[in-house]
């Protein structure tokens, strides 16, 4: 241990402490602007220097460790002079055009900004300008960039794409796509992580509220509405009440507040994902037809990293459609055949934890009727709408999911974490080979917070060699050892984003903080409280394949929610 | 009012002669991988603060050139730009009234004629194409020794841990601890506070108190066998890094000894034979076998070699000398730098009591063989070059230890003949020369409007470059430029499957530590050549940097055994820093590898 003094409070910290940790440990709070904890600890703001006996130079708090002795003054004057200075540097090189950006008050610089009492910028403005194009999933300002390299780290650590890079030097030094290229060409899954770890507004996923708007405005229109599982964890962070207000039905009631016709449930479309690709696992075992191990396919940050990176394993993704596209699939054929709609006039509305969703709705490959899907919502463009109709969420009576595709089981719910479509999956293909069913928590050991995790499943005397991966980074880790030889596994769960969908690219930010795990945990607090615990249960995709697609892997199943994995490939210099 | 006054220098002119050294300081440790097109428009701003403002190129087109840059830099720019900068820089070369202009139109031109590729890359791309080196030691050292670690460990008296960084990247610690050209320095960022850390210094100090490292255990055995010709630093290191890679290496050595130039071209006084067997043999005590006294193209042939190895590395080094083409040169008393080093190397000490010896030569080379003559009894030593003392390449330490022993250096007179008697040489006569002009950078010496002189001696000792034997390896297929074996950067030799080469005989005379960095890559290729692909890595915690030292403090440098006494004898002439010295000066280290741009991109290499 090591004993030191901050601002005159005697602190005791291991060796290896920052002083940022250090000072919080005592109720201490020294600002920061680009550090993220176990993301980026590169000093670059000088926000977070303070003042050390012993040191000519002020010290960044953190990424300088304590030492025996040392007396540390977070808040001095000289501090709080070089602080603000830096601040109305970065607000000089910052379009601060607050009132128009999707960020304001949700934005680090702005807050810091205001905590330092900075209402005017003694320099000249000179923001930096580039081309975008508008139509992508993800969109950069560069005018809003503040340089804090934090997708830079999070692409190359987290998501081992590295798509964006730091270049030039002195004043020009800026963070931009690899190689003076377009992002759609660096390889980028659209998985948003760079996104949730902006502290600003210059990287943001595209804005599609106005389409719902007018779709919703359109008289001739319906619009059906599918929310997605982890949508429901973090749907009212932007509201600010409390958890046990912010239920899963009154996120419902919301979107009916909005006016959508009909408000449907994603985790229906989970339960079927599972029909199918657990009767494809069963195939690829017991028939040996399909290659091994199997993948999941619901996940399009990582369909598209895989197709980047390792186009050799295209074969091994099952080839079941994600849940928000056999919903679109289902809802344009099945629900306009049973409600007498016509399919052109429904708008297909997906609100997802994810921004990679955008990009694959527009994915051929992946659409069976025209456009399986017309919108992508982010959660975070949800609860803008919300707020843009003035839609007072805390007021509303809870309301139920519409039927017939508004049913979603336990085993759908938890879709939207790490783990929970191959515990999903298991739970089903233990009722497909044994004809009766396991204790639904009986595979809870494929649950966990570590990046890889392996587990062997007894189904029915067989042995199956499971993998649950979250992060590309570790996803590579995982592709590279089935490569070598080190590993070998028969199914194997990838999400793009840590944590899965909970801690998805769309999910609502909160600066600083990774809340993948606490939100995933409130998903399995509703599987667990969900009467039906089982897909194969749902008594509405039993009444889908009676009346329409007859089993899993039909014709029509294949059809519909099957895709040929081979066909769908990503243009990536 | 006087009628004339005495100058004064005003606080603000001494001030700005201060901030003047500072950035020449600044410049000359320049970071590396910087934008160019961005230097090149600071640069500019400089040289326009430097104006008088009284001619128009140089006091509006330096400012609009500077602009056009600028422009471009923001993206504002387009192919025609650059021509219009061109155009405008030409211009103000010609037309500038004084240097101040036209030599700063000129680093335009030039850079424009270096780099216009990265100029277009600004216009195409909106990027830059050289990327940002972050720690400034570990890119310039060829071998990219992990630098600020060591001296970390250096300083927390972890020396074992420390030779265990270094040998990942370099089996050479002792060698280099003393005779390393230390490149590493030239860029240290600490000479933007004061001066470079005494890199080397430090190294030899974690050497002569680390006792014995055992070197790593090898990787299990391939099977896949190497011959390596040449038992020099690059040879050696090569067989070090290989077997660590699980292959068999033999090495194949025409001398009595390992070592190559370590032993046969470099004094004992500035690298004992202790300091070279200590790292020969932990090399050694991988298993790696030697067969010495094998003359390749004479016991065995390179094919012979081929067919019986998996793979053949060819670093036979640059052991022949080179001839100074005047009368009386093959007459006895006229030898070789290569022969008299080369002889002392295998214990054959000549005499050179009661004799006058004539050194020609101005590199490095020269001096060994100055001071070495000078250590051997010599009654008189000069060293004669026809160019200045400041255009030696010799380092200039070891042209003032030279001089400190009582050495002299005759400078701009060129060998013309040897004067003969009885078959011996008596005198050698020189032409006096005059520096002139530049030419390929360094400035052209021409002949003095003056008469020969004379200048008596009795040995004269030719040290004006080292040539390579490579005849054997050209008739086995080897491809040749001049005389050395036209490698890649990859050290392969086109044309022959498995073989590579390097060192001196692929670059011509270098520094130990570029023959160690030629091995490294060797090992590297011919570890993928043979089907491995087995990393050298290493797991030694790195001290965490401290944010104290960073004030100026002035460098520790290593002194030397006193000229007078040091001069007699063959003895190591460094002293090495005291305990006091070397803390200080391993804090002097401002941990590149912590602060600034390493946290960022292209920090710490763990392994290759």
């Amino acid at each position: 241990m090591v004993k030191l003094i901050i601002d005159g409070k005697t602190v005791e910290s291991a060796e290896g402490t920052t002083i940022l940790a250090a000072a919080k440990s005592v109720g201490i709070n020294i600002p920061t602007l680009c550090y993220f904890e176990k993301i980026n600890d590169i000093g670059a703001c000088r926000v977070c220097v303070c003042e050390v006996n012993g040191s000519d130079k002020l010290v960044a708090a953190c990424n300088t460790v304590v030492s025996e002795g040392i007396e540390v003054y977070t808040n001095s004057a000289r501090v709080r002079a070089a602080r603000k200075v830096n601040v109305e540097l970065l607000l000089s090189a910052h379009n601060c055009n607050c009132v128009a950006c999707v960020r304001s008050g949700n934005c680090a610089l702005q807050t810091l900004a205001n905590d330092l009492n900075v209402r005017t910028v003694p320099y000249e403005t000179k923001i930096a300008k580039d081309k975008w194009e508008e139509t992508l999933p993800l969109q950069r300002d560069a005018s809003k960039c503040i340089s804090c390299m934090r997708c830079v780290n999070v692409c190359d650590e987290l998501q081992g794409l590295s798509v964006w890079e730091v270049n030039g030097s002195g004043a020009h030094t800026k963070v931009a796509v690899r190689d003076g290229l377009r992002i759609d060409a660096a390889g980028c899954a659209f998985c948003g992580q760079c996104i949730t770890h902006c502290p600003v507004g210059a990287l943001t996923a595209r804005d599609d509220t106005d389409r719902v708007f007018e779709a919703i405005e359109d008289s001739e229109t319906i619009t059906v509405m599918q929310i997605a599982p982890a949508v429901r964890s973090a749907w009212a962070d932007a509201f600010g009440i409390a958890e046990n207000v912010a239920t899963e039905k009154r996120m419902v009631a919301a979107a009916k507040a909005l006016g959508v016709d009909y408000v449907f449930d994603t985790n229906f479309a989970a339960d079927l994902t599972i029909m199918e690709e657990a009767s494809e696992l069963i195939e690829r075992i017991t028939k040996g037809n399909g290659a091994m191990p199997m993948f999941t396919s619901c996940c399009p940050g990582w369909v598209r990293f895989m197709r980047y990176k390792y186009p050799e394993f295209a074969d091994n993704l099952s080839s079941a459609k994600s849940p928000q596209q056999m919903f679109g699939a289902v809802a344009k054929t099945y629900f306009a055949e049973k409600m007498g709609i016509d399919p052109a006039k429904i708008c297909s509305i997906s609100v997802m934890p994810c921004s990679s969703k955008k990009y694959e709705s527009d994915v051929p490959e992946v659409n069976a009727t025209d456009k399986d899907v017309d919108v992508v919502l982010t959660t975070r463009e949800f609860a803008r709408m919300l707020k843009a109709d003035h839609v007072n969420v805390a007021a509303l009576d809870e309301a139920e999911f519409d039927s017939p595709l508004g049913t979603g089981s336990g085993a759908g719910v938890i879709f939207g974490a790490t783990g929970g479509v191959m515990e999903a999956a298991l739970r089903t293909a233990y009722n497909m080979l044994t004809g009766s069913n396991p204790d639904a928590d009986a595979f809870k050991i494929v649950r966990g917070s570590e990046g890889i995790r392996e587990a062997e499943v007894n189904v029915n005397g067989t042995t199956l060699r499971a993998a649950v991966v979250s992060g590309l980074a570790n996803a590579g880790k995982l592709l590279d050892n089935i490569k070598s030889g080190k590993a070998k596994y028969d199914f194997v769960e990838v999400m793009a984003c840590p944590g899965g969908c909970a801690g998805g690219g769309g999910q609502p930010i909160v600066d600083g903080m990774e809340l993948a795990a606490c939100r995933g945990e409130k998903l399995y607090e509703l599987d667990s409280t969900n009467a039906l615990r089982f897909s194969h249960e749902n008594p509405e995709v039993k009444a889908l394949y009676n009346e329409y697609l007859e089993k899993p892997l039909s014709h029509k199943a294949h059809e519909l929610l099957h895709t040929e994995q081979k066909n769908w490939t990503v243009d990536v210099k | 009012m006087s009628r004339l006054e005495v100058t004064a220098t005003s606080k603000a002119e001494r001030t700005v002669r201060g901030l003047y050294d500072s950035l020449s300081r600044r410049v000359a440790a320049s970071p590396v991988g910087n934008c160019p097109v961005e230097l090149t428009s600071a640069f500019l701003k400089l040289c326009l603060a430097q104006s008088c403002g009284k001619c128009v190129p140089c006091r509006v087109g330096l400012d609009r050139l500077s602009a056009l840059v600028d422009g471009l830099l923001d993206g504002d720019g387009d192919v025609k730009t650059i021509d219009l900068i061109e155009k405008t820089a030409r211009a103000i070369a010609d037309s500038s009234d004084c240097a101040i202009g036209f030599e700063a139109a000129k680093l335009v031109l030039d850079g424009m004629a270096a780099f216009r590729d990265d100029y277009i890359s600004h216009i195409e791309k909106g990027r830059c194409t050289s990327n940002f080196a972050s720690i400034p030691c570990t890119v310039e050292c060829p071998a990219h020794v992990d630098i600020p670690a060591y001296i970390a460990l250096t300083g927390e008296g972890r020396f074992a841990d420390a030779i265990r960084v270094i040998r990942k990247d370099n089996p050479f610690p002792s060698v280099c601890g003393l005779i390393c050209e230390h490149p590493c320095e030239n860029h240290c960022r600490r000479s933007l506070v004061d001066s470079a850390v005494n890199i080397r210094g430090l190294k030899r100090y974690a050497i002569d108190n680390a006792g014995n490292v055992p070197v790593p255990a090898c990787a299990p055995a391939t099977g896949k066998t190497v011959a390596v010709i040449g038992g020099g630093p690059a040879g050696l290191t090569a067989a070090y890094y290989l077997s660590l890679m699980g292959h068999k290496v033999t090495v194949f050595e025409q001398r009595t000894r390992l070592g190559g130039m370590l032993r046969y071209g470099i004094p004992c006084y500035r690298l004992p034979d202790s300091y070279l067997d200590a790292d020969i043999d932990a090399i050694l005590s991988l298993g790696v076998d030697v067969k010495l006294g094998i003359k390749i193209g004479k016991d065995v042939t390179l094919d012979d070699l081929r067919r019986d190895y998996d793979s053949v590395y060819i670093t036979i080094g640059a052991h022949s000398d080179k001839k100074l083409r005047i009368e009386g040169e093959d007459a006895e008393g006229v030898i070789s730098a290569v022969e008299l080093l080369g002889g002392i190397g295998d214990r054959e000490i000549p005499d050179f009591t009661g004799k006058n010896v004539v050194i020609v030569g101005g590199g490095n080379v020269a001096m060994d063989v100055t001071r070495t003559s000078m250590r051997l009894g010599a009654k008189s030593v000069k060293c004669v070059y026809r160019r200045r003392i400041d255009d030696m390449t010799a380092l200039p330490e070891e042209i003032e230890g030279a001089i400190a022993e009582g050495c002299e250096i005759v400078e701009l007179k060129a060998p013309s003949y040897v004067e003969v008697e009885n078959g011996k040489a008596k005198a050698l006569v020189v032409k006096p020369q005059v520096i002139g002009a530049y030419n390929r950078g360094r400035p052209m010496p021409y002949n003095a409007d003056l008469p020969e002189e004379r200048i008596p001696c009795d040995i004269i000792i030719v040290a004006i470059g080292q040539a390579i034997e490579s005849k054997h390896f050209a008739e086995s297929g080897a491809p040749l430029a001049w005389d050395q074996i036209d490698a890649n950067k990859a050290g392969e030799v086109p044309g022959l499957d498995g073989v590579f080469s390097g060192g001196d005989c692929v670059s011509g005379p270098s520094t130990v530590i570029k023959a160690i960095e030629a091995g490294k890559v060797a090992a590297a290729n011919i570890d993928e050549y043979l089907g491995g692909h087995t990393e050298i890595e290493l797991d030694v915690e790195v001290p965490v940097a401290t944010y104290k030292f960073k004030t100026a403090c002035g460098r520790v440098n290593n002194s030397e055994r006193e000229a007078d006494e040091r001069k007699h004898d063959f003895e190591l002439m460094e002293k090495p820093m005291t305990k006091e010295e070397a803390m200080q000066e391993s804090s002097r280290c401002l941990r590149c590898d912590h602060y600034g741009c390493a946290t960022l991109k292209g920090g710490r290499v763990n392994k290759w």
